[in-house]
């Protein structure tokens, strides 16, 4: 295995992890505000199109990302209005936000086919970036630099501020937040819209950086393997990385299996393979028996004060 | 604690002519009354007697519809729980605000309206607990204290505001004897520093021991202010309850026959992180007997009805019932075998809010009615079987068809009991029988046990309130920590030891064991 | 001013009827609307793709071919979603369970007849609740959450399906396209009426909703799983068991999914390509809401879908809509049924009293 195949290999894996690690993220904070968003996938192919029309319309991707991350959130918000305003039954409404940002995206996209995304220039420059060894450190795009860094600020942020402690609360135990004078409902629609926004960053990923275009329902899923994730991680930060990226690691398998054309299994096995390995993994994590205790207590049901 | 200078004659607190209602109910109707500086001032009434409305809009969480709150003598709007506190008004929640799975010092921390460094808020935390004698560990999770010690941290939260008026809903409800005897003490030095205290209760003697004052309140009217200390038990009651009391009618010359349920070394292991576990449960319910379990919430009550109703099964001889051995059969087969329960929980346990009274007979009288045939249901039958209970227990609803979630709490306790009791079981375990139900229900729901008791039925009955299991039962056992103690007859029992039985390995070993003589003698 | 919840003694059994049909109408309106301000004649386009399929009597058979498998699958769906069993993975159950339809067919070879074809529906009602039972297993053994494991097996079902027509099954005389032989004949569903394409799949939908209507109010069975559904610990109390619920509702959605599958297959597509996965899994969740989880709701409201559906298509030559539009249209549908549950409970009481002055603060 030469030093070449390693670090293509790791920006491989890089590049598959950032989506889910970006939606994964902003699905944390809103279960751990007590509200379960099933729309991810609905919201990051509308962080997708809108990510890519605005860039092609304004030719500059970081108006992009903005887009990619408004779209998001709004979709969003219209699914706090329906759980929190409404209360209307969360899960339900998190499948109907996935149907709709499916069909949505499609519509929209529809006069998007075939066109191109400006590309995000390097952050670092070419001496850096495109050093055969140091790009392993310097050759991403900046969303990647994004997601790394918004780990360690949601973990920052849920730990030791005191937003993050309300947040908490709102989410353990709404009822008491409530009667302590804490706005719920207000802090759940912040958690939602932000979820939201990070969703539609990663979806953006697939549409702006995978390949500069759009193709109609092209996240194929990997919303609903960021909210696999979640559970995955036992609602804690540090551990969503690392799922974050045995997944990653999983999907660029699929990849190289394929390439290399392995033919003593077919290319089908790979490509179910992350599907499959979602199940496993959330077997083996939901088998140890922890994680109803580790999940917010108030995580999907609804309030009304 | 610094209340603020106020003339000596100025009060405090003065609510005028307080009006709240809600969608066909009048909770507070023209509520009147003062609260001075330093003074321990009762709310005394029944459940639903708007009490907890009334401290709600003190508090700023509700708004009366008319009338007006004046605050050291001016008229205030108070428009939410951080306003109240900023005015130097403090409350513990009867259903303690906390948050499980998070440390004291984070509940704390959540409780304060300005955000303090955490090492300051501890010392500050540290200090107020020093000064009156609370004892709490700020970095436990909050889930594994004790009920009493949770309490505590709803009082520390309250005092880091340095309040002047401090509301307590109910705080005695979950408390043992010695408990209860810590936390007046705290009260009566907070307010001899000048600090007034509203207490919410429906505990006769606690008022009687502590409060300078007390308002009466029955149905969202204030009835009359007393000194407790000029008046009995009794005649407080009376005013309460708005009519003499009626005593339980026991036939004369009951007889007990023989064991009917015998309970051997029932043990279950814990359900989930915050459940108890039940270590080695024995005891007998001899036919005719009422049998009372005593104990403080969260002390394997819950885990004891379940093992007993047959939602979780145990070893097969750990429960039987004329001899037979059904530990391990199911909630069915043991309803099919003549034993009957009713779980504390009303809406979702014990009935579906959401079915019709006709619905909610089919949840358990199904199979012993002869309800079901080849697997269908007939509706008919079930809406008879209701019907009967409604009329035999003067359950007040539309109908059959009336959905259990339009039933106010007393009324559907009365069906769910009737609904048990007339399928004649052998043997019936309740637990909390009286829990949110207005006197008037409470009453025909003891006189219906003990008719029950009197047709040779054997009744197990769970409660935490101890005037209930030593006027109805004839034998108590006490529970702690998932053990039970061994029982003794309710006549001639020891306060006292009931008391320390209670508290168990819970009350906190340093503290003084003794209750005082008011406390026990207003048992 | 502004508006007041204000919770009703009892659920209003007229909202839970009127708001699926306002929740239609409503989404025709903004459809309107928002047509008009694309540029597209809205009242046309929403006349196309809601009535013009019902004025024309020939798209009526489109209409039945449409309805028939999400009224089924929705049926089988709605059964769980009373239990609180969320199995968003019909579409997965109805790929396999036509899958083994074809398995039988092609085991069969050039054999057919009744027994044949029964054979391959009852594979199809089989296999699909065999697929179900998977993340019913999980459920109940190790609490892995039912959404996230049937959806997952629904992405892992399309390479099965790929595998399958691409290689094994792949028709030998078809060119090399990955696509199973178009069933013969003696192995097809009979059609109801010649020379039309309604085929007794059809038939089934429109007797199965009466058969789970006796079932879910009658029996003890739906009794079961409508107090699971609403009061877990209600139906502890009462004798029933969770786990056992949630494994038969989970079979009934899979079986009724691989049904529906199975028909499609054996009567109106005959043979199975890459793109025999249609989206009716997903859409029929759509179907079991607006229908209230109610069988004879879930019979009208999968006729309302296929109208769109068909409709749809009308729309598209018609105006020139994308057919996606179709989909828009179903969530906005499934958006507003939602948006209205909480009339069911409440009621919207505009309160107009001036707020006092603040003098708290």
């Amino acid at each position: 295995m030469s030093l070449d195949f390693i670090i293509a290999a790791i920006i491989t894996v890089v590049g598959l992890t950032t989506p889910i690690l970006l939606a994964g993220l902003g699905e944390l904070v809103v279960e751990k505000a007590g509200v379960l968003n099933l729309g991810v996938e609905g919201m990051m192919l509308i962080g997708a199109i809108s990510g890519f029309g605005v860039t092609v319309m304004t030719f500059n991707p970081w108006l992009g990302v903005l887009g990619a991350a408004a779209g998001g959130a709004l979709s969003a918000l219209l699914f706090g209005v329906l759980v929190l305003s409404l209360n209307s039954n969360q899960v339900a409404t998190g499948l109907a936000l996935s149907i709709f940002g499916t069909g949505l995206s499609s519509l929209i996209g529809l006069s998007f086919v075939g066109r191109i995304a400006a590309p995000f220039g390097s952050i670092f420059p070419a001496s850096l970036a495109k050093h055969p060894i140091l790009q392993v450190f310097f050759g991403y795009s900046p969303l990647v630099y994004f997601a790394l860094i918004m780990v360690p600020l949601v973990a920052w942020f849920l730990k030791s501020t005191r937003a993050g402690l309300i947040l908490r609360a709102v989410g353990e135990n709404d009822h008491s937040a409530h009667s302590i004078g804490y706005n719920v409902i207000g802090v759940r629609y912040a958690a939602i819209a932000f979820g939201g926004a990070m969703a539609g960053i990663g979806g953006a990923y697939f549409s702006m950086v995978i390949t500069p275009m759009w193709a109609e329902k092209m996240t194929a899923g990997r919303g609903w393997i960021a909210l696999a994730l979640v559970v995955f991680a036992g609602w804690r930060t540090g551990r969503l990385l690392a799922g974050a990226y045995f997944f990653g690691i999983l999907m660029a398998l699929e990849l190289y299996a394929k390439a290399s054309g392995f033919s003593f299994l077919p290319s089908q096995f790979w490509a179910a393979m992350p599907y499959l390995m979602t199940v496993v993994a959330l077997t083996f994590i939901s088998s140890r028996g922890n994680v109803g205790a580790s999940a917010p207590a108030c995580l999907g049901k609804p309030f009304l004060p | 604690m610094t209340p603020s200078p106020s003339p000596a004659d100025q009060p405090r607190l003065e609510l005028v002519g307080i009006t709240k209602r809600f969608p066909g109910v009048l909770a507070n109707d023209q509520v009147s009354f003062t609260v001075r500086p330093g003074e321990i001032h009762a709310l005394l009434g029944e459940n639903g007697a708007g009490k907890s409305t009334l401290v709600k809009m003190i508090y700023g969480i509700q708004q009366p519809d008319a009338g007006e709150i004046r605050w050291n003598g001016a008229r205030m709007v108070i428009p939410s729980p951080k306003a109240a506190r900023k005015l130097g008004i403090g409350m513990v929640f009867q259903h303690f605000s906390l948050f499980e799975a998070m440390t004291v010092l984070e509940n704390i921390a959540l409780g304060m309206d300005a955000s303090i460094p955490a090492r300051d808020l501890e010392q500050k935390i540290l200090s107020v607990m020093d000064q009156y004698g609370l004892k709490l560990e700020p970095h436990r999770i909050v889930s594994t204290l004790s009920v009493g010690e949770r309490q505590r941290i709803e009082i520390v939260r309250a005092l880091l505001l340095n309040p002047n008026l401090l509301i307590m809903d109910e705080p005695t409800s979950v408390l043992t004897p010695q408990e209860v005897e810590q936390l007046f003490v705290v009260l009566r030095k907070l307010a001899s520093e000048g600090c007034s205290i509203l207490y919410i209760s429906h505990k006769l003697h606690e008022i009687k021991a502590l409060c300078d004052t007390a308002t009466i309140l029955r149905g969202g009217k204030l009835v009359a202010t007393c000194n407790p200390a000029a008046e009995t038990s009794r005649s407080m009651a009376e005013m309460m309850i708005g009519g003499s009391l009626k005593d339980i009618q026991r036939g004369a010359g009951r007889e007990m026959g023989a064991a009917k349920l015998v309970v051997h070394d029932l043990c279950v292991p814990k359900d989930g992180p915050f459940g108890t576990a039940l270590k080695g449960i024995n005891f007998s319910v001899r036919a005719g007997e009422i049998f009372g379990i005593a104990g403080v919430a969260g002390n394997g009550q819950n885990a004891l009805l379940l093992a007993l109703s047959g939602e979780v099964t145990a070893q097969s001889d750990a429960v039987q019932v004329d001899g037979a051995k059904i530990g391990a059969t199911s909630a069915k087969a043991r309803r099919l075998g003549g034993m009957a329960s009713v779980p504390e929980e009303r809406n979702g346990h014990a009935a579906v809010p959401e079915f019709t009274l006709s619905e909610n007979a089919v949840l358990t009288a199904r199979d012993r009615l002869g309800m079901v045939s080849n697997g269908m249901i007939n509706f008919g039958s079930a809406k008879t079987y209701a019907g009967e209970v409604i009329r035999a227990f003067s359950v007040k609803a539309t109908g059959p068809g009336a959905f259990a979630e339009s039933l106010s709490g007393g009324n559907l306790q009365k069906f769910i009991m009737g609904r048990e009791i007339m399928q004649k079981p052998q043997v019936l375990v309740v637990s909390q029988p009286t829990w949110g139900v207005d006197a008037g229900a409470a009453g025909a729901i003891h006189q219906a046990l003990v008719d029950l008791a009197a047709t040779g039925s054997a009744i197990v009955v769970i409660s935490q309130d101890l005037d209930e299991l030593l006027s109805l039962c004839d034998t108590l056992a006490v529970i702690n920590e998932g053990h039970l103690s061994p029982p003794m007859p309710v006549a001639g029992a020891n306060i006292e030891e009931i008391g320390l039985l209670m508290g168990g390995v819970h009350g906190d070993p340093t503290a003084d064991v003794h209750v005082s003589k008011e406390v026990a003698d207003a048992y | 001013m502004r508006i007041k919840l204000e919770r009703r003694p009892s659920p209003s059994r007229t909202m839970l009827v009127v708001t699926p049909i306002a929740s239609v109408i409503v989404t025709m309106l903004i459809g309107m609307v928002v047509f008009d301000l694309m540029g597209i004649d809205g009242t046309r386009a929403v006349k196309d793709i809601f009535l013009t399929p019902l004025l024309l009597s020939y798209k009526w058979q489109d209409v039945a071919l449409k309805a028939a498998p999400l009224i089924i699958i929705a049926l089988g769906l709605s059964v769980g979603n009373r239990a609180q069993v969320w199995n968003i993975g019909a579409e997965g159950q109805y790929i396999v369970g036509a899958l083994a339809a074809a398995g039988i067919g092609i085991a069969a070879g050039t054999a057919g007849g009744f027994f044949v074809i029964l054979a391959m529906v009852l594979a199809g009602i089989l296999f699909g609740a065999l697929y179900a039972l998977i993340p019913a297993v999980l459920k109940t053994r190790w609490d892995v959450n039912e959404i996230l494991s049937s959806l997952m097996l629904t992405y892992v079902s399309y390479q099965i399906l790929g595998f399958l027509v691409g290689g094994p099954w792949k028709d030998p005389n078809g060119r090399n396209f990955p696509a199973t032989a178009p069933l013969a004949e003696n192995q097809s569903l009979p059609l109801l009426f010649s020379g039309s394409t309604v085929h007794l799949g059809v038939l089934i939908a429109l007797i199965l909703p009466f058969v789970f209507w006796v079932m879910m109010s009658r029996s003890v069975f739906g009794y079961q799983v409508r107090v699971v559904g609403s009061a877990p610990q209600a139906a502890r109390h009462g004798g029933f068991d969770a786990k056992q619920t949630v494994w038969i509702a989970m079979l009934i959605g899979g079986g009724m999914a691989g049904l529906a599958g199975a028909l499609e297959f054996t009567g109106a597509l005959k043979a199975i390509n890459l793109g025999f996965p249609s989206g009716y899994g997903f859409t029929a969740i759509i179907v079991a809401f607006l229908g209230r989880l109610h069988p004879i709701g879930c019979l009208i409201a999968g006729i309302v879908l296929a109208v769109t559906y068909v409709g749809g298509q009308v729309a598209q030559t018609s105006v020139h809509i994308p057919n996606s539009t179709a989909g828009i249209f179903q969530a906005m549908m499934l958006f507003f049924i939602l948006a209205s549950d909480i009339l069911i409970r409440y009621r919207l009481r505009i309160v107009t009293a001036a707020k006092p002055v603040v003098a708290g603060e």
